[in-house]
């Protein structure tokens, strides 16, 4: 064994595009790996979870889990690697805040069981068969992970020392990241490891915003051209850039796309999607309720927009499935 | 000694009071609401009134995390159009309104629990009267049970 530090990557309720930013390091990746000891990360190496188990406590320097709380097996791995890591650090928007797999908390289990194996086009289910997490046949019992009502962050489920922002976090966060953890240059409990102001800060556009923003109609980006120097708020298309931390170098806008949020919010808000909904309203310019609702319904879904990477870590967390109905 | 435990005892177990809180602006709502105070009128206890410079200042985060620390009802009192102190405050709110109550229903939260009320400083009558009929709307609908508290979020899960 090495003296090199110990480090782990997992996933849970995730897409894999976690992973492939580690990958995205690119030639960054050959010093990370002569740098540290890769102790688990069943996505690219052949461990197994009893080779986790089999470790002491607390040995793992740093564990970077990616995704979302999910199943009951992923938050038995979570709880298993907090256990075995000095630092667990949560990686990318679903672990930090939810992420996309967090907007099924728009929905509870049967609906989303209820969609995906009976109502779904392509679905061909005439026996009506639905995951069970124990089913005995023949005397033979077999055991799925269970499905669980709600997506939680993993901070919801164990304690978590830094995260990672980002869908994915962009190479160069994880870069810095890594440099500062395992530099030993350790940031105060909880630091979400990015730059703490909002994307505008570090927008390209920054200069093409008018004095005074104010919008009549909210646009979809596939509905106009957009222009690539202007302001996106200026040009009526919901970008998330107020409400969401840098990091990204702007990516999105640098492709010209609106900013969807995924860095999450800076330090200063807890609620990324209050805070574009605050910022986005008072730019509507009349005073007259109807006009008011006019504006604002050009906004199809305002939970998908407002809370696309983070409705689990939001303050409402889920919606009350015995609560109001949206009228449509 | 004896007689207060027995008639602490049903407290415990009594019906439910939801619990609202209300943002007040100082130049109207907040002013109305004290005169209502020295006017000596009657009207439900269940309000805790937060003073704010403006209704404009009521940040949505504001209202969710009221919400998310066990808030049953959320009211905001602002001054009437055209009246603001601050010339744009209220409608900055009135549009934030519109859209939060949007975003609220469609998370499941019904529309009685989050309410705007243009009141100014010598409506005295009309604080008590929302006050009273928000607080009975939403003791109609029970209890919202959002606290972010462990237990709610396993519930939340293994529902």
């Amino acid at each position: 064994m090495s003296g090199k530090p110990k480090v782990a990557f997992y996933w849970c309720s995730s897409c894999g595009g976690c992973e492939e930013t580690v990958v995205d390091l690119a030639e960054a990746i050959l010093d990370v790996v002569a740098a540290v000891e890769i102790v688990f990360w069943p996505v690219a190496l052949d461990f197994k979870r009893k080779d986790v188990e089999a470790m002491p406590d607390r040995s793992i320097t740093a564990t970077f889990l990616n995704g979302a709380i999910r199943t009951t097996e992923q938050e038995e791995m979570a709880r298993l690697l907090r256990s075995k890591s000095e630092l667990l650090v949560a990686f990318g928007s679903c672990s930090h805040l939810g992420g996309i797999p967090g907007l099924a908390n728009l929905f509870d289990r049967e609906s989303i069981l209820k969609a995906v194996y009976f109502e779904s086009a392509s679905t061909v289910n005439p026996e009506g068969v639905v995951p069970a997490a124990c089913h005995s046949d023949n005397g033979h019992t077999v055991v799925l992970p269970e499905f669980q009502n709600t997506v939680r962050t993993l901070d919801q489920l164990v304690d978590v020392d830094y995260y990672v922002p980002g869908c994915p976090p962009p190479p160069r966060i994880l870069r810095t990241a890594l440099q500062a953890l395992l530099g030993g240059d350790l940031p105060a409990k909880g630091t979400v490891l990015a730059p703490d102001c909002a994307l505008c800060d570090e927008c390209p556009r920054k200069d093409a915003k008018p004095e005074k923003l104010s919008i009549a109609e909210f646009k979809r980006p596939q509905n106009l051209i957009i222009d690539e120097q202007m302001c996106l708020l200026a040009q009526g298309l919901v970008c998330m850039g107020p409400a969401t931390r840098s990091g990204c170098e702007a990516a999105c806008i640098r492709g010209n796309m609106p900013c969807s949020g995924c860095c999450g919010p800076t330090s200063r808000a807890q609620d990324q999607g209050a805070k574009i909904l605050s910022c986005l309203a008072a730019l509507v310019e009349s005073k007259d309720d109807a006009e008011i609702d006019r504006v604002l319904n050009t906004i199809p879904d305002p939970i998908g927009t407002f809370y696309r990477y983070g409705l689990p870590g939001s303050f409402l967390r889920r919606k009350r499935m015995n609560g109001a109905q949206p009228s449509k | 000694m004896r007689n207060r435990q027995l008639s602490r005892a049903p407290v415990s177990q009594a019906a439910f009071e939801p619990k609202i809180v209300a943002f007040f602006c100082n130049w109207c709502t907040y002013l109305a609401a004290d005169l209502a105070g020295t006017s000596r009128m009657k009207y439900a206890p269940n309000v805790r009134v937060i003073r704010l410079m403006c209704s404009g200042r009521v940040d949505p985060q504001f209202v969710l995390d009221a919400f998310a620390q066990g808030a049953d009802g959320v009211l905001i009192g602002g001054c009437h159009p055209g009246d603001c102190h601050y010339q744009e405050g209220n409608y900055k709110t009135l549009r934030r309104y519109h859209l939060l109550k949007r975003v609220l229903r469609e998370m499941g939260i019904e529309e009685e629990r989050f309410r705007l009320e243009w009141i100014s400083a010598a409506e005295a009558d009309r604080v008590r009267n929302a006050i009273n009929d928000m607080v009975e709307k939403v003791r109609a609908l029970g209890p919202l049970q959002l606290e972010a508290k462990p237990e709610n979020i396993q519930e939340e899960v293994t529902a």
